[in-house]
């Protein structure tokens, strides 16, 4: 059996410090309820710079410049131990200001929507056309022209429902227009967040094209598993996302289609990319998703009120390349997959027991055997906060809580095995984003560098937010060191026959002589 | 608490008075679970939604506080929550919420 | 102590903690009535 291997991965970030307060849910939930709050009045001073948001410790580790145990040796709180000599590239991926962002999406439009003030566009293009993994992306050349007197944006700004405002260092800069007169799925606001998750995607697809030594044209499908919905009234989730993605980064030969289950849709889609590559039906699939504003500075409140910065200002994205058996890469083990099924049960013991235990016990590997797990990896001095906890932590301490109820170690040694199998979280509060694939590049490396031989890729989703299903979901893969054999064919290799036939006659001969 | 939520609550107590419903919580933490253990009790004390300076007077109890615990079948228990004993910081939280709960009914 | 029986129960479940379902399940065997289920998701 050839296992497919995950051959690279990448890793953007997106500072968005202005779509926290615009487009952010928690602040536009807040303006329609009582726009004179205190809080609206705080916010924008509590927001960081871009250098803050670079040199932040878990942000770097994002980017691959730090590993997430160099960051748990970093004391807390993260955001009073910045590391001053950041850099805004890393070893995966890369942190982008808003700037070249609104810049960006004005590039992956391809209907006309996006409308800038003429002196931000220059300035954006001059940005864009010299950043090396974007200067040669599709559509840059639309930064040429159009470019809008600022008096002109703010009258069609004014226009009840008729454009999505894009501001900058608090000053409107642009709109989004609507892609329709009243098709409310092509709202203004729609076609805001679809581009917004659009550009993101594009630009870590763009990286890992940077970064690893896939080429556009050697991508055959892409599978983009982000949490949004683009169509019309008549379609309204038709989708592929992926294809579009592709199209602005040269992917020639590839077609694609989206996966959507909540946050659990990466992890998804990684098991479809490595089924399809396994299966022969493509050689090189790209998993990707980019980010969402309407998560921005959701835990806002608390942060603002407890005079944290506002952590909540990034968008982030992401890249995987699924490949062929090379013998080299590690390998996506298709025989060790969890799922949680319909009939698995609520409760946190039964998610956990459908996605950890069940596929381990099936191929007898013993929780000891899994030297990294990676879960929801949400940054806790995000969510602690708010009183989510530290997620990774409770999710860490309940597969060791299993390990205790089956016998395998004691509950005294519960924070030993938490320490040995799991990791601080670093990923933004973007649903899908943190949802086990933070951990892929990492756990590549360390499989790669024989530090570590097997790592556990998890991913859950609270399917009842979309009011279809009381249900929750996961899925989850092993990923392991590859041995080095591939299996070179499935049938009977003629040569090799022909080779032991020779030599049987040649001893027969041999034996005659004697 | 999720502002709708706020409202469900609400409606619920108009129907059923608030001696005949009690409120069940399963918060991950102390200070979540204390806040909306208030919420259904004094009112919401962040102001955001229709339980702000609304007394409904519900007790809230949290699914590991004895109360609660000791109703339940216990074969029921340990294959739902009983883990969850062993990752949360279940002290804390019955703390808080008892406090609440003593503070605020009667 | 019989808290709950006979009573009319709403839970506020929280999906990093304990969820709605989970809840129910021990609500119903000791004798309570749900009226009202949710799991609320911060992240």
């Amino acid at each position: 059996m050839n296992f497919a291997v995950i051959k690279g991965a990448s890793y953007g970030l997106i500072q968005a410090c202005n779509m926290v307060v615009h487009q952010g849910t928690t602040q536009t939930s807040e303006k329609r309820k009582n726009p004179d709050s205190e809080y609206l009045k705080k916010l924008p001073e509590q927001l960081r710079s871009f250098e803050e948001t670079v040199q932040y410790p878990p942000n770097q580790a994002y980017i691959g410049n730090i590993t997430p145990h160099e960051l748990a040796d970093i004391p807390r709180p993260w955001y009073e131990n910045p590391l001053e000599d950041a850099n805004r590239v890393g070893k995966y991926g890369e942190i982008m200001p808003e700037d070249e962002f609104i810049g960006l999406i004005k590039v992956v439009d391809v209907f006309d929507l996006v409308f800038l003030e003429k002196n931000f566009q220059e300035s954006a293009k001059e940005k864009i056309i010299i950043h090396p993994v974007l200067k040669d992306l599709k559509g840059v050349t639309k930064l040429e022209k159009d470019g809008m007197d600022i008096e002109e944006i703010e009258k069609i700004v004014q226009r009840e429902y008729a454009a999505e405002p894009i501001y900058y260092e608090h000053r409107l800069v642009g709109y989004v227009k609507k892609a329709h007169d009243y098709d409310q799925a092509l709202s203004a606001h729609v076609m805001f967040e679809n581009l917004v998750s659009k550009a993101s995607a594009v630009y870590a697809l763009a990286l890992l094209f940077q970064k690893t030594d896939l080429k556009a044209q050697e991508v055959d499908y892409i599978i983009e598993a982000s949490e949004e919905a683009c169509g019309d009234m008549n379609q309204r989730g038709g989708g592929n996302f992926a294809k579009a993605i592709g199209e602005v980064c040269g992917c020639v030969n590839a077609t694609g289609s989206d996966t959507r289950g909540f946050c659990a849709a990466p992890v998804h889609a990684l098991i479809e990319a490595a089924s399809l590559v396994q299966a022969g039906v493509y050689k090189n699939v790209v998993v990707l998703a980019g980010g969402a504003t309407a998560k921005l500075g959701m835990n806002g409140k608390e942060h603002v009120a407890k005079k944290l910065p506002v952590l909540e200002d990034l968008l982030g994205a992401f890249a995987v390349h699924v490949s062929e058996n090379d013998g080299i890469n590690p390998v996506i083990r298709t025989d060790v997959i969890g799922k949680h099924k319909i009939g698995s049960g609520g409760s946190p013991q039964a998610v956990t027991q459908a996605l950890v235990t069940e596929p381990l016990e099936k191929k007898g590997i013993k929780f000891s055997e899994i030297d990294m797990f990676a879960v929801e990896m949400q940054n806790p001095e995000i969510t602690e906060p708010a009183g989510a906890g530290d997620v990774p932590k409770a999710n860490y301490k309940m597969i060791a809580a299993l390990g205790v109820k089956q016998g395998e170690f004691d509950r005294a040694d519960i924070d030993n095995q938490v320490a040995r199998f799991g990791m601080p979280g670093f990923a933004p509060t973007q649903g899908h984003i943190p949802s086990g694939v933070p951990v892929i590049g990492y756990a590549r490396d360390m499989i790669m560098q024989g530090k570590i031989n097997k790592a556990m890729i998890i991913g859950k989703g609270s399917l009842f937010l979309g009011r279809l299903t009381h249900l929750f979901d996961g899925v989850s893969f092993v990923m392991e060191n590859n041995t080095g054999k591939v299996d070179v064919g499935t049938g009977v290799n003629k040569e090799e026959v022909r080779k032991i036939i020779a030599e049987a006659i040649r001893n027969l001969a041999g034996s005659l002589k004697t | 608490m999720d502002l709708e939520n706020q409202q469900r609550i609400k409606d619920l107590t108009d129907k059923y008075g608030n001696q005949n419903l009690i409120v069940v919580l399963g918060g991950a933490e102390a200070e979540a679970s204390g806040l909306a253990a208030e919420t259904v009790s004094n009112g919401d004390p962040t102001f955001a939604g229709p339980l702000a300076g609304v007394q409904l007077g519900l007790k809230a109890y949290h699914i590991f506080e004895d109360e609660i615990k000791n109703d339940v079948a216990p074969e029921v228990y340990e294959e739902h929550i009983s883990m969850m004993e062993m990752v949360l910081d279940v002290d804390e939280v019955i703390k808080e919420v008892k406090s609440i709960r003593e503070q605020y009914t009667r | 102590m019989l808290l709950l029986k006979g009573k009319k129960v709403a839970i506020l479940g929280d999906r990093d903690g304990i969820p709605g379902p989970a809840i129910e399940e021990c609500v119903k065997s000791a004798g309570a009535e749900v009226v009202f289920s949710t799991t609320e998701c911060f992240v």
